[in-house]
């Protein structure tokens, strides 16, 4: 397998590889637990174990439930997209991966297990010490996220400079060695620009060069490309999963574009009201999604390779509030094919089931009767 | 850099010639609107029962009959080259920068304000800086723990310290410390240079009365802004670095939220400097705000025009000091 043909080490001495080999690059499905909630006693040996995290934040109004049993598994060198609406708990997850919801009011519960050490449990200081080191994150708004009175260089060295012991002008080396590598011209000169004199790509590259900084083994982008014009997009994308073969990290892409998702992810997971609706390989859910909500999102995206359509397909109704979750399937209110499930739809949580090798979907209709639909929105598409 | 500190230079030339004229026409022409006459006004500097041969002697000396616009050009030339003085059998010559004689006492004015600018000085220096640490930390305290019990203390004294004026507070301390325990017995000026202990135990308390008032306001501008950069996106990629949450208050929490604190304190300072009026008066500290009150009092214009334009010449170097600042802690006012 492509994988395994790719060595560690020889990426980074070697030239940059190319995207094509990014794509092409399919391991064999991911195993994940099949059951909903269901805590395996097995030692964790994946880049990321997840295991029926959840995270409330106690609000005047109510228990925000941002998080709610989410579990997945992600290894090195691949790359899993999280998709959903606003409000599904994408970034949640994310941020609360980083431990940095440990602090304030949020409630934290479950397992993150990340190379086998769990980051629920592990204090503070242990986890501070992992953050920008061993786990890193890029932010959506460059912009915002790069503090306006420090220089590009400053603001990486930063972050080199705590997690290892060097002197100022090695980490200042090596922040025009980051900044060079993510592809900004005259580093060694830009180096000591400030973020308003970047252009939104250069500053997203400057973000990426500040999140690789300390090696990464598992980089989260959330939302890596909303903020950038669409011909810088792609060339974001091309540079995360180029760093990534580089550095041989796992990845988390999370996202509300598809597009994005089928240009880098091995494994999508779809997130609806802080749980997993559906996951498995990215051919999976574009080519045989199961979940009513997947349909929805793939029919809410442009395709050229469909006759166009009057408009596109929108789920109808709004991402439910997450104090009051619907009893039952969450997605049921706005689900076109809850009246098929005999009303279990309003009364059971449904349970992950697997309806292939390593693809889950938590819904009430059968795997066959998924199919059928399916199959007829897919014919009505085209 | 450069030419924008010598542009701001030459500015504050134009502004402080603004302000001489503005400050000469209120004193001097406005009266003359309202009737009042180169004699009445002579006469007041006369002393009791003036003659007439008195008054016009007078008139005379202090150049009153003159045109006014002559008087005015006498007044800007003296301070840049100084002026011979015709007083009577001798010519005295009062050399520059010469701000004219006292209407009141014939002593000229420049020496005597310089010689109340160590005392204002001594003042707003040592309170500023108590203000300062004091108003600043509780204000970042109170954010980072904010709605508990010292937030809402903290900022319940900040609002009374806003409210209190400085002869209620100052007063009270007089009262407290001076009287009931005498631990500051005398808040009598004695020069640095002479003694530096009792001139910082003899001013400890207009010091924090003065700092009291300003600390107040300090801690909620200060407060306000933590509030609103703490939850800014950069603050959460600093903790995503991995940054000692130390680290990422101070450095980028408190950095950028003490940007507009640096105007306010600029200005303030500046104002200060022109005489803490009611401090001094509280305290009977004899600065450049109680050389204002007396002036006042005396009508004493060459005396009110020197002062004015000192403070004003505070405030505008003060506002200059503030754009420079400014500009090595904002970068995106230097590009």
């Amino acid at each position: 397998m492509a994988e395994g043909e790719s060595p560690a080490q020889g990426s980074r001495a070697g030239g940059r590889p190319s995207r094509l080999r990014a794509r092409d690059r399919r391991g064999p499905a991911p195993e994940v637990q099949a059951t909903d909630g269901a805590v395996g006693e097995s030692s964790p040996s994946a880049m990321l174990d997840i295991r029926d995290l959840r995270i409330h934040f106690p609000t005047d109004d109510g228990l925000v439930k941002a998080v709610d049993g989410l579990s997945f598994v992600l290894d090195r060198r691949r790359t899993l997209g999280i998709v959903g609406e606003s409000g599904s708990g994408k970034s949640v997850t994310s941020l609360g991966i980083l431990g940095l919801y440990n602090t304030g009011n949020a409630r934290m519960s479950g397992k993150i297990y990340l190379d086998g050490e769990d980051l629920v449990a592990a204090d503070q200081a242990r986890v501070r010490e992992l953050r920008g080191s061993k786990m890193a994150m890029i932010f959506q708004d460059p912009l915002s996220s790069l503090h306006p009175y420090y220089t590009i260089g400053n603001q990486i060295a930063e972050a080199y400079l705590i997690h290892n012991k060097v002197s100022k002008k090695a980490a200042r080396a090596h922040a025009v060695d980051m900044l060079k590598r993510v592809g900004i011209p005259q580093a060694a000169s830009r180096i000591d620009d400030y973020p308003h004199q970047f252009s939104g790509g250069m500053r997203q590259r400057a973000m990426i060069a500040m999140a690789l900084s300390c090696d990464p083994e598992l980089l989260i982008a959330d939302e890596p490309t909303t903020a950038l014009d669409v011909t810088v997009q792609a060339q974001i994308l091309d540079l995360i999963s180029d760093l990534q073969q580089e550095y041989d990290s796992a990845v988390i892409i999370i996202t509300h574009d598809l597009g994005v998702v089928a240009e880098l992810a091995d494994d999508i997971l779809v997130m609806y009201a802080g749980r997993m609706a559906e996951y498995g390989r990215s051919e999976d859910i574009f080519l045989h999604p199961g979940h009513p909500y997947t349909w929805g999102l793939l029919g809410s995206m442009p395709r050229l390779d469909r006759t166009r359509m009057d408009r596109l397909l929108s789920i109808r109704g709004t991402p439910p509030s997450l104090i009051n979750v619907p009893a039952g399937c969450p997605f049921n209110p706005r689900c076109d094919y809850a009246s098929r499930t005999n009303g279990r739809s309003e009364k059971e949580v449904p349970a992950l089931r697997q309806v292939g090798p390593g693809h889950l979907v938590a819904c009430h209709l059968s795997t066959d009767e998924q199919r059928r639909i399916w199959a007829e929105r897919d014919k009505v598409a085209s | 850099m450069g030419t924008f500190i010598v542009r701001r230079l030459i500015a504050t030339v134009f502004l402080l010639i603004i302000v001489s004229m503005v400050t000469f026409a209120i004193f001097f022409w406005l009266p003359k609107l309202g009737g009042q006459t180169t004699y009445g006004l002579a006469t007041q500097y006369v002393g009791r029962n003036p003659t007439r041969e008195a008054v016009l002697q007078v008139e005379q000396q202090l150049g009153l009959n003159r045109p006014l616009y002559l008087q005015y050009w006498h007044y800007l030339s003296a301070i840049v080259v100084g002026e011979h003085y015709n007083a009577g059998p001798v010519t005295a010559y009062c050399p520059p920068p010469c701000f004219g004689y006292s209407f009141k006492s014939q002593q000229p004015v420049w020496p005597q304000m310089v010689s109340d600018i160590p005392v204002t000085l001594s003042l707003a220096i040592g309170a500023s800086i108590l203000w300062l640490i004091g108003g600043i930390s509780i204000g970042v305290l109170s954010a980072l723990k904010r709605g508990t019990i010292f937030d809402r203390f903290s900022m319940g004294v900040a609002l009374a310290g806003v409210s209190l004026p400085i002869f209620f507070t100052g007063l009270i301390a007089l009262e407290l410390f001076s009287y009931r325990w005498p631990i500051f017995p005398n808040v009598t000026y004695v020069p640095f240079t002479q003694n530096p202990y009792l001139w910082a135990k003899n001013l400890v308390l207009p010091w924090v009365c003065l700092a009291f008032l300003y600390a107040a306001l300090y801690a909620r501008l200060t407060r306000a802004g933590m509030l609103e950069t703490m939850s800014e996106d950069y603050i959460r990629t600093a903790r995503a670095k991995g940054l000692q949450e130390r680290t990422v208050i101070v450095k980028h929490g408190l950095r950028a939220a003490l940007t507009p604190i640096i105007t306010i304190f600029g200005m303030d300072l500046g104002l200060l400097l022109g005489g803490a009026i009611l401090t001094e008066v509280t305290f009977s500290l004899h600065g450049l705000g109680l050389f204002t009150i007396e002036a006042v009092q005396n009508q004493d214009f060459p005396e009110i025009m020197g002062v004015v334009m000192l403070a004003s010449f505070f405030i505008i170097i003060a506002n200059l000091f503030v754009d420079i600042l400014y500009a090595y802690v904002d970068p995106r006012v230097r590009h």
